[in-house]
């Protein structure tokens, strides 16, 4: 890639960015959430166009319009949200859009389709049942589909966005025998991630993007975590988050027996028991789909669950309205931001007073008083250090780290006795995380009781006093904080241990 | 505060098992009403005619034993229900408990005189093709995730079309005609929904409202001053199908009906073998359970959209041409009188399978010949309410009967390229 530039409206997203990639080449692209990554593979992917630059295919200039044209020339992508059809089977998802067909209408030949597929797992040892439906089957099968697809469609150059975002620690140590497989037969890789360890670990050569340039390329023998650190975020970053040991005082949230059911009446969450005390910080640990999701949808009176019980602070409440939870002192920073967190059409002061405008201050009766909403949006801004013009700007154009502070914001600026938050720091800047982070540990020190959810480990393992691991539903293992290693917890998530 | 009363455990029963329930005493409800009103006081027999010919084929029973029976067999299933229920076999006993219960209600109806079940059948199947056709259209439209509540609009659309295009041309051409204008309303519901990504819904009603409207003003104006040189085709008639149409019974009622019920017929086949079998099909789905995946693969979302859109409107205008052609022989306003609704529920009770489709018209079908049958029978249910039995057998469907079915994931959703 020679020169590429892409601009989206006030950002420009890739800026006169040059890569080369060899065959058999693991070359490593790290960037923070935001720095232009994604952006960069979709151009060569041909899902975006480049207002500047051109790629070079064997020294060939070529030029993509689709997907399919880069296809063509011989690139895969895994892409970090898997694009599999979930009501399709396992054949169908690899063989879509190039077909194996027979006959004039273009009837699929699906017996040679799952010869072609059986094929190439047992080549690239990519086990897989070929007739399996892909609903039915975990992340980590899901993403070896991805790659047979890639494979099947013959691709020289494979890009893996963010590929070990979904897996266990184990199913990470796989995963690198795969690439490291695939390595070997002369295929060019690009592995993107923001995990340092990991593109340490694996990558032939890294090259860091910062704000959409190429800021440097370095050889992993090299380099330590802290200077690739540096050069993405562009300032020394203290990769570890500084607290205190935790006084642990009354249980404020204790669930007894809880069991939901997901939307297709599933179980989600299989009978759970846990206490939160006040003061300390506890971490549900677990891959993604393992009923964390639902877990918080019923402890914040978002879903009924089918049976058990919630006590907050002794009270019984287990049928309580989300907005119960609200007035009792209880913050929720919903997984997802821009679905769940934010009305992305209302601005900045609008989105601060969505728990609270229906009281005082904020509304007399039935008016609402957005004069006092904006001063106290103005003053919010100020102490949560929210990077937006101003109150009135709409939530959309803000970055997601700024988003999620806003979250933060209007969560925490409220009397806070249960914090529980959900992926609180995906896919924000490194600046914002350790904002983000702080912020958790001093509601903590200031007597909060804690839940955090999340699907990364380094966050569960850098501010949990104590540790849960979720597994189909259930709890499978509770560890102190600071005792617990990456190790020991993924097995916990991939229950292999317990 | 308001605090929860009591803080004992509590158990929320899951909704299959609330529905298990509810069906269970339905068919216990159903039991009590066959044998109140159905059973009790009835005298005579009832002849089902299966024959062409009185005498033919004749089966006859007395009504008050029909009933009885149905009442007792209802008992029985309402308690099988109740205590472990159906399973994966529930929907199975369900149809046939309806269609066993529309015999026992045309056994009362008809006590004491004989009913030609052949020529009701038979009218069954002429009267579930224009829902047939709309279902399909729709099957065709959701399934690229395209939601076509236009065609209604596109039935009557057709219709218009091949009555006038019958009329001065030929019935033949009058069909192409039909089809022909079924899909340039479908061009415009696309390009609405593709293009400007107007709501599909709206769009869709839009399409409605300009159809009738259109369709209503240009009969006024033309039709109705010069309705034999532009508002008198001719019916197409019955073709028998040889060797077929001479198996006993099901030969009458399938294959002696004219050109559009075996188009019918191929395009049921052939959108089962499309869908599913070739790679348009995959696509297809592809492109309406998950648009991006199928972009990232290099198809063409928005041409697979397009086309497929345009060939649900082909197979909505020509349905439409059944009204005029098929059928009434004229065109009248408004003729299509919901058909069109009809057959989108039709495709979600068939969920979203041509096959299904088809089975859920004809369920549609049977209750509007049921309807006409207790027209003429004369049994002293209003008129009215006999007029609406097919809109009330819709909602029971829609609401009732089909549990949660699972359209295409990305159904109704435009795709956004950035």
């Amino acid at each position: 890639m020679r020169n590429v530039t892409k601009r989206f409206p006030g950002v420009v997203a890739n800026d006169s960015v040059d890569l080369t990639i060899e065959s058999g080449e693991i070359l490593g692209l790290l960037g923070e959430n935001g720095a232009g990554k994604t952006t960069l593979m979709n151009i060569l992917y041909g899902l975006y166009s480049a207002d500047e630059g051109e790629i070079l295919v064997d020294g060939a200039v070529t030029k993509f319009d689709d997907p399919g044209d880069a296809i063509a020339a011989g690139i895969g992508m895994v892409h970090q949200h898997f694009m599999l059809v979930p009501v399709f089977d396992v054949t169908e998802n690899v063989v879509l859009g190039v077909e194996p067909t027979v006959g004039p209408v273009g009837t699929i030949d699906m017996t040679e389709a799952r010869r072609e597929v059986q094929e190439i797992s047992t080549q690239y040892r990519l086990e897989i049942d070929p007739s399996a439906t892909v609903e039915d089957l975990p992340v980590g099968i899901q993403q070896r589909i991805e790659i047979i697809k890639v494979l099947f469609r013959d691709a020289e150059i494979i890009v893996f966005d963010e590929p070990t975002a979904v897996l266990t620690p184990q199913e990470v140590e796989d995963f690198f025998g795969i690439i490291n497989g695939l390595k070997e037969s002369g295929k060019g890789i690009i592995f993107i991630t923001h995990k340092l360890g990991e593109i340490l670990e694996i990558a032939d050569r890294i090259a860091v993007l910062r704000r959409g340039k190429v800021v440097g390329e370095v050889v992993p023998a090299e380099a330590t975590e802290e200077q690739l650190a540096e050069m993405m975020v562009g300032r020394p970053v203290d990769l570890v988050v500084e607290k205190e040991d935790a006084d642990p005082g009354e249980v404020v949230l204790s669930v007894t027996d809880l069991l939901v059911r997901d939307d297709r009446q599933h179980t989600a969450v299989d009978r759970v028991s846990f206490e939160v005390r006040s003061g300390e910080i506890v971490g549900v640990a677990g891959v993604q789909g393992n009923g964390q999701t639902e877990l918080v949808e019923a402890l914040t009176g978002l879903t009924v669950p089918l049976s058990g019980m919630i006590h907050l602070g002794g009270e019984n409440v287990t049928l309580v309205s989300p907005r119960f939870m609200h007035r009792n002192s209880v913050a929720h920073v919903p997984e997802d931001r821009q679905r769940s967190g934010l009305i992305l059409d209302f601005d900045v002061a609008e989105n601060l007073v969505l728990n609270s405008y229906y009281d005082e201050p904020y509304s007399h009766g039935i008016r609402m008083d957005w004069d006092y909403a904006h001063q106290h949006a103005d003053q919010l801004i100020d102490q949560y250090d929210i990077r937006t013009p101003s109150s009135t700007v709409k939530v959309s154009s803000l970055s997601g780290g700024n988003q999620q502070k806003l979250i933060v914001a209007r969560e925490f600026s409220r009397d806070t006795k249960l914090i529980i938050a959900s992926q609180p720091t995906r896919g924000i800047d490194v600046g914002s995380i350790e904002y983000v982070h702080a912020r958790i540990v001093a509601e903590r020190d200031a007597g909060a009781a804690v839940l955090i959810v999340s699907s990364e480990l380094d966050e569960i393992l850098a501010l949990s006093d104590r540790i849960l691991v979720m597994y189909r539903g259930r709890i499978v293992a509770e560890v102190t904080g600071g005792e617990a290693t990456a190790t020991e917890l993924g097995l916990y998530m991939a229950g292999l241990s317990t | 505060m308001t605090a929860v009363a009591g803080t004992a455990d509590f158990v929320r029963a899951p909704a299959e098992i609330r529905r298990a329930r509810i069906l269970g005493i339905v068919y216990l409800l159903l039991a009590t009403v066959v044998f109140l009103f159905f059973a009790v006081g009835t005298e005579g027999d009832v002849t089902f005619r299966l024959g062409d010919q009185p005498g033919d084929l004749d089966f006859t029973v007395s009504a008050q034993v029909l009933a009885t029976f149905t009442a007792v067999v209802f008992a029985f299933l309402g308690g099988i229900q109740l205590t472990k229920g159906f399973g994966a076999k529930t929907n199975v006993v369900l149809a046939i408990a309806i269609g066993l219960f529309a015999f026992s209600f045309l056994g009362w109806a008809a006590a004491g005189k004989s009913l030609s079940l052949i020529g009701m059948l038979g009218t069954t199947v002429a009267l579930a093709a224009p829902i047939a056709f709309g279902a399909l259209s729709g099957v065709m439209c959701e399934r690229v995730g395209v939601i076509n509540i236009g065609i209604e609009g596109m039935l009557l659309t057709g219709a218009f079309t091949g009555a006038v295009v019958g009329t001065v041309m030929s019935p033949l051409f009058g069909i192409l005609g039909a089809a022909i204008a079924g899909g340039l309303m479908a061009l415009a519901l696309a390009v609405l929904a593709i293009k400007y990504r107007v709501d599909q819904i709206i769009a869709g009603v839009v399409i409605n409202i300009f159809a009738l409207g259109l369709t209503s003003f240009l009969s006024s104006q033309f039709l109705v001053e010069n309705a034999s040189g532009l508002n008198n085709p001719g019916v197409l008639g019955p073709i028998r199908i040889p060797l077929l149409a001479e198996i006993p019974v099901l030969g009458r009622i399938l294959f002696d009906q004219n050109i559009f019920i075996y188009v019918m017929y191929l395009l049921v086949a052939g959108m089962t073998y499309g869908l599913f079998k070739t790679r348009w099909g995959l696509q297809s789905r592809a492109v309406g359970e998950h648009p991006k995946a199928a972009d990232t693969l290099g198809i063409n979302v928005f041409r697979r959209r397009y086309i497929n859109v345009f060939l649900g409107g082909l197979i909505a205008g020509f349905g439409g041409a059944y009204f005029t052609l098929g059928s009434v022989g004229a065109f009248n306003e408004n003729m299509t009188a919901g058909r069109g609704f009809i057959g989108l529920a039709a495709m979600i009770f068939g969920r979203w399978h041509p096959v299904g489709a088809l089975g859920a018209a004809l369920v549609f079908g049977f209750a509007d010949s049921l309807q006409v049958k207790l027209g003429i029978l004369d049994t002293g249910i209003p008129s009215e309410f006999l007029l609406s039995a097919p809109y009330l057998v819709t909602i029971i469907v829609v609401a009732g009967v089909v549990g949660k079915a699972r359209p295409p994931a990305a159904d109704g959703q435009p795709y956004i390229k950035e």
